[in-house]
């Protein structure tokens, strides 16, 4: 309502139509008036008095008793004029906030990118969706000059900040490992250590960590408490859960890590995760793992990175779909 | 949903702590408030029901853990009793029923 004006007239005139005829429209137009008074910051106690001051206009023979019951009426209302002034700043103090937060976010988003490699036999697809601003899940690649692929997904326990700048530190110690190639089972031994040293008694995070040969392709892994992955024979055309036993990290200093191995063949698929997959809901109801599975087996012969961006749309497509948790998904697929 | 967080001493240094609802991000804080004092006692044997969480997320698994490495400190003693499946699950995967004392029977009663 562009017409509308916040002043003693209108607010006269509105309330002697309504008054008049008791009518919808005005009424409307009441709320129109209190929507813009919000807007320019005028205060209950204000709207109070231009009420009066209409009353007298439209009744000059107002009895001063009814007169008097609007100074009360105003001193009533007086601590919520102070609470919308309240409200105000913090306001613009959650909106600097805001600001702030996505300020990190973003570096934190430059800190931790991992860049999808492209390889020759093995097609790569990766998505990572935060719930919040951070994503305390983390995905990482690495290439050795052998042309092996290590591949790790980890899921910080906690959310929010604090989260992602410990998942910063878990980047930057695996960085720091001097050997391009190593074991699964070594590399979460030593994660392990920094994060028991390192965090908070409360935080602690899952990971799976795996290394593909381009040579032999074989895929060896091991998961530090992670949600399990899923391998997709094309043979049998079949899923099957795959995990190895092992303590999340953080938790105990002398944790030990079990290393497992599986032959790939052409046309078979890896996938690993987050428990944001798994954990998905429909409004109350959880996705069963079987329906994510199924959109993956639908989609099979699509490039990898296609596939990863097919199931996160479907789950967008749900009804009351909402995303709980940090969203992460990789399908590496054998295709020579 | 909502989590109910009752806590009876039968002896001293023995608690039962029973949980009605889901421990989540949004319930945590309140078992993280009431869980750690009891297990920072020396010696002290602090039991947890869990036989009406029909659903916990990782924020709630840190609770667990943070309670172990206190009772630890402590030379308390945490146990986990009642534990439904999807629950168990849960701990499984992380490698926690490894190190944490876990009784999965159904309590007597129904759940």
């Amino acid at each position: 309502m562009s017409t509308l004006r916040l002043d003693l007239e209108n607010y006269r005139d509105l309330l002697e139509e309504y008054v008049r005829t008791k009518d919808e429209r005005a009424l409307y137009q009441a709320e129109q008036f209190s929507k813009q008074s919000m807007q320019q910051n005028i205060s209950p106690e204000e709207i109070i008095n231009i009420h009066l001051r209409s009353l007298q206009e439209i009744y000059p023979e107002m009895p001063q008793l009814i007169l008097d019951s609007f100074d009360f009426l105003m001193e009533t209302m007086m601590s919520y004029g102070l609470a919308y002034q309240e409200f105000q700043s913090l306001r613009e103090k959650q909106l600097e906030l805001k600001s702030e937060i996505a300020v990190a976010a973003n570096m934190q988003k430059t800190l931790l990118s991992t860049v999808k490699p492209e390889m020759e036999g093995l097609d790569i697809g990766a998505m990572s969706v935060p719930s919040k601003q951070m994503n305390g899940d983390y995905h990482h690649f690495v290439m050795d000059d052998e042309g092996s692929l290590g591949v790790a997904v980890a899921d910080v326990i906690g959310k929010g900040v604090p989260a992602a700048l410990c998942m910063s530190m878990i980047k930057y110690a695996m960085d720091s490992f001097p050997e391009l190639r190593m074991d699964p089972k070594y590399i979460l031994g030593s994660l392990n250590r920094v994060v028991e040293r390192n965090v908070d008694s409360n935080m602690f995070i899952t990971m799976m960590y795996g290394m593909y040969n381009t040579e032999d392709h074989t895929f060896s892994y091991s998961s530090a408490g992670h949600e399990p992955g899923f391998y997709y024979s094309k043979a049998r055309d079949e899923f099957e859960e795959f995990s190895a036993p092992g303590l999340v990290l953080g938790v105990s200093e002398d944790s030990m890590y079990e290393q497992r191995q599986k032959q790939v063949e052409k046309g078979d698929m890896i996938v690993l995760l987050t428990d944001g997959v798994t954990e998905c809901r429909k409004g109350d109801e959880f996705i069963e793992q079987e329906e994510i599975l199924e959109v993956i087996r639908d989609n099979k012969d699509l490039p990898s990175q296609e596939i990863v961006e097919n199931v996160y749309k479907y789950f967008e497509r749900l009804q009351d779909f909402q995303l709980r948790d940090d969203f992460t998904l990789i399908v590496l697929k054998r295709d020579v | 949903m909502n989590l109910n967080i009752d806590v009876k001493q039968p002896e001293e240094r023995y608690s039962v702590m029973t949980l009605v609802g889901e421990v989540d991000a949004f319930t945590a804080p309140k078992l993280k408030e009431e869980l750690l004092p009891l297990t920072q006692a020396e010696e002290a044997v602090v039991e947890v029901d869990l036989a009406a969480v029909n659903y916990m997320d990782s924020t709630g698994l840190g609770i667990f853990i943070s309670a172990l490495k206190s009772a630890k400190e402590y030379g308390a003693t945490l146990k986990l009793t009642h534990m439904q499946e999807r629950v168990y699950r849960l701990f499984k995967i992380t490698g926690l029923t490894e190190i944490i004392d876990i009784d999965t029977s159904v309590k007597e009663g129904g759940s």
